[in-house]
């Protein structure tokens, strides 16, 4: 071993109760870190999926102006053969066209206005989870038959079962009274509130001839399959639209602007905690260094009377923290990733969770999600200010007047 | 006493022996402190906030409804009991502020587009002190009685109706024997919300106007109180059940909207959380500084207690050292954090991540608020941790043999 490696271990261990007060707090921080951060990257993927699985898929194609304003006349003309020609162009099955009105949904005793989306029955499944969520019953299956499925709390609400009828009143794209007796096929559990009041789905022929669409529909949904994907396919559509269309290619973070902000939110207040458990412990490293510089004074002294350049001196206590540091960084990360690694499978149940969880479509366990990157971060930049705050005490070296320094007591 | 005294002097001499080591350990503590008070100034500032909207757009603090009415708000939960009935006792019960209401489902319609909302028929006079449109209109008036034929919206829906103040629209809802029951009403207010979605969702019409509307003449579905405080609701829940009686639900805030009163729940244990975490970081670089100024003192105690000085007076002087360290840092700490939250008394504006603080339920302005509470519950962990942290240093130092500790190098 290199006979600096090999002094610079020594020194550290001079006071071992100290050296391990200070790695200690290292390691404190870089466990924490390694488990919330884990906590965080697996939380964000599941929150960005979830959401935008329900309904919304990774991109949409929409008239401009739609997004915001969900006027009816706001329309994708010809959406079927567009949706159709998408599908083929990005090789995707995972398109489908959607209109979307609102409407008073009426059932024998009880009268609510919902949310009515016009869905292609062959490949809504593809790009949404309610399909697959249409527990009682069945989902639609005819692109004409006046049926409809609704979420569990409108049907009951509505007092509706499977087979009974209900009326649709609303406006059309003109502005003019829709009007239509729709059979309920399905039921479906979206697992969230505002879904299962507020939503329900006709087949897309049947919603165009009911709120007189004239072949248009609002929404064409594409489903990446991925959230990391979307990027790649908003360009691919863009370049499948027709070269006269005036329509636009919104991504998941424009059409639910939101989502990524509440994560930018969450890790604006993560990053600002981090932060402190981060400076505390360079006030320790900061701490422990100078006192060991300050006491072998006399030593230092007598070694650069020897002719020790104090640059080899300050390099000596940089390595001397960089040692301690590593120690820090992988008993951190090893614990770290032991102790999360325990959450994996069970995950993690906090009191109350469930309410917060749901507000954003999540389950109410949370499954830390260990990674290279979760394991390294948080201690990389534990690491990186712990050798910032041995700046201080090296750079003290080159004020050192070796005569003065033998001297000291 | 006397001893005390002296101790309390050692102490202090010994902290400023080694003043850098001391001015690292404050700061630590200080930036500790900071964090801790700051943060959940911060926090609290979010949910209070959260909170007292919440509270302020819908649910007063106790509110009362037919059996049945929070899983199907609408016509068919009427209270049992006649509206002027109601008013008669609840006047004589002498509440700060409370409101009948009818609220129900309907749609709105423009000349332009239609949407779904929830009306409410509302008594002007009442509501002033209770919800938050009376104060919030931009255009136009409020209501002025329960008899006003007009509506007041809010601005997003004005802008998705493609309407104006002064123009018409109709609403249509239901009445209790499922008949449709619409009636054009004109937009004579409208106001605008610190979250988009009251201004999408919410419509506020007269009392009177509605009853007559929906055929319900002196009815109402729910009533709505306010106490003086709404972290202390259960008074007016048990004063309110007196009055009505069984038959109705009586329910405090946090009930009606579980997730305003578990987001209050869980902030009171993340602010343990946080504030023991930081503690916990802190208390390596506490301990690590007692052990050193110990160790470097062994010669020292070991004299002190040869000339007779007891081992719990060595101990004492130890925490006491520990103690004042702590109490500086808390000073400094408490004053900064103080001093943080005055310089940002008028909100730090956080409108990038607006629609992300939209789905928590939160505005964009976030407003720091200090409470004793909390100053209080960090001094006291800090204080009452922070000697239990220092109990080892001081008393490895009591337990010295004198003869070895004299003679130690």
């Amino acid at each position: 071993m290199n006979i600096v490696l090999r002094l610079a271990w020594r020194n550290l261990w001079r006071y071992p109760r100290r050296t391990w007060l200070t790695t200690g707090a290292m390691i404190f921080s870089n466990v924490l870190l390694v488990f919330m951060i884990s906590i965080q990257i697996g939380t964000y993927g599941l929150m960005i999926d979830n959401t935008l699985e329900a309904l919304t898929g990774h991109l949409q194609i929409q008239a401009p102006g739609y997004k915001d304003d969900l006027k009816m006349r706001q329309v994708v003309p010809d959406a079927i053969s567009l949706a159709a020609s998408v599908r083929e162009g990005l090789n995707l099955q995972t398109v489908s066209a959607r209109g979307a009105a609102f409407a008073l949904a009426s059932s024998e005793d009880r009268s609510y206005g919902i949310q009515v989306l016009g869905v292609e029955p062959m490949f809504e499944p593809g790009v949404s989870s309610l399909p697959g969520l249409t527990k009682e019953g069945r989902y639609l299956d005819d692109a004409n038959a006046a049926e409809i499925v609704i979420g569990s709390v409108l049907a009951r609400n509505l007092r509706v079962s499977i087979g009974g009828e209900l009326t649709l009143l609303g406006s059309g794209r003109d502005g003019s009274i829709a009007a239509g007796i729709v059979t309920v096929v399905g039921v479906f559990h979206g697992g969230n509130k505002e879904l299962d009041r507020g939503i329900a789905e006709v087949p897309i022929g049947y919603f165009e001839d009911t709120f007189d669409m004239q072949g248009a529909a609002h929404q064409i949904v594409i489903n990446a399959g991925d959230y990391s994907k979307t990027e790649q396919l908003v360009q691919q559509a863009n370049a499948l639209l027709p070269a006269d269309s005036k329509l636009v290619v919104h991504d998941w973070n424009a059409l639910q602007p939101g989502l990524r902000q509440a994560i930018q939110a969450d890790m604006g207040s993560a990053i600002f905690m981090y932060a402190v458990l981060v400076v505390l412990v360079a006030f320790s490293v900061l701490n422990t260094q100078l006192m060991s510089v300050l006491e072998r004074t006399r030593e230092f002294g007598i070694v650069m009377a020897l002719g020790l350049t104090p640059g080899r001196l300050g390099r000596l206590v940089m390595l001397e923290t960089a040692l301690m540091g590593l120690v820090g960084l992988v008993m951190g990360s090893v614990l770290g990733g032991i102790v999360t690694s325990l959450f994996t499978v069970k995950g993690i149940y906090v009191p109350g969770m469930e309410e917060m969880a749901g507000q954003f479509n999540l389950p109410s366990r949370m499954y830390p999600q260990v990674s290279a990157l979760t394991l390294i971060a948080g201690p990389g930049i534990v690491f990186l200010f712990t050798l910032l705050a041995a700046i201080y005490p090296a750079m003290r070296l080159h004020w050192l007047q070796p005569v003065a320094a033998m001297r000291a007591a | 006493m006397y001893m005390l005294r002296i101790m309390s002097t050692l102490a202090w001499r010994n902290l400023w022996r080694n003043h850098r080591r001391t001015i690292i350990m404050i700061s630590a503590i200080t930036i500790g402190v900071w964090a801790m008070i700051f943060m959940t100034a911060l926090m609290r500032g979010m949910v209070n906030e959260m909170v007292r909207d919440g509270i302020r757009a819908l649910p007063g603090h106790v509110q009362i409804h037919g059996r049945g009415f929070l899983d199907d708000p609408g016509i068919n939960n009427l209270l049992p009991m006649k509206d002027e009935d109601v008013t008669a006792s609840f006047d004589a019960a002498g509440f700060d502020a409370w409101a009948g209401r009818i609220r129900v489902p309907a749609v709105v319609t423009s000349e332009r587009d239609s949407r779904g909302i929830t009306l409410y028929g509302i008594d002007p006079v009442r509501e002033r002190d209770i919800t938050f449109v009376a104060g919030d209109i931009v255009e136009g008036r409020f209501l002025e009685d329960a008899d006003d034929s007009g509506v007041v919206i809010g601005r997003k829906l004005a802008d998705n109706l493609e309407t104006e103040l002064g123009k018409r629209i109709v609403i249509m809802s239901q009445d209790p024997d499922n008949e449709i029951a619409d009636r054009g009403f004109r937009i004579v207010g409208i106001f605008e919300a610190r979250l988009e979605a009251y201004e999408t969702s919410m419509l506020f019409a007269g009392k009177s106007a509605i009853q007559k509307m929906l055929n319900v003449p002196d009815r109402i579905n729910e009533v709505v109180v306010l106490g003086d405080d709404y972290r202390n609701v259960d008074p007016v829940v048990r004063k309110v059940t007196d009055l009505v009686g069984p038959g109705v639900e009586v329910l405090p805030w946090y009930e009606v909207d579980s997730y305003l009163g578990t987001m209050m729940t869980v902030m009171d244990g993340f602010v343990l959380v946080w504030m023991i975490v930081v503690f916990l970081a802190l208390s390596f670089g506490l301990v690590n500084t007692l052990v050193m100024a110990v160790f470097e003192r062994v010669r020292e105690i070991g004299l002190m207690m040869a000339l007779g000085m007891r081992p719990t007076s060595i101990l004492l002087q130890i925490v006491i050292e520990s103690l004042l360290l702590l109490l500086l840092g808390l000073l400094i700490g408490n004053v900064l954090a103080g001093a943080t939250v005055y310089w940002l008394r008028d909100g730090i504006d956080i409108s990038v991540v607006a629609a992300g603080m939209e789905m928590f339920g939160a505005s964009s302005l976030l407003y720091p608020q200090l409470t004793a509470h909390d100053v209080v519950l960090a001094n006291v962990v800090v204080l009452i941790l922070g000697s239990i942290a220092s109990l080892s240093p001081a008393w490895r130092a009591s337990r010295y043999d004198p003869i070895e500790a004299i003679t130690k190098v």
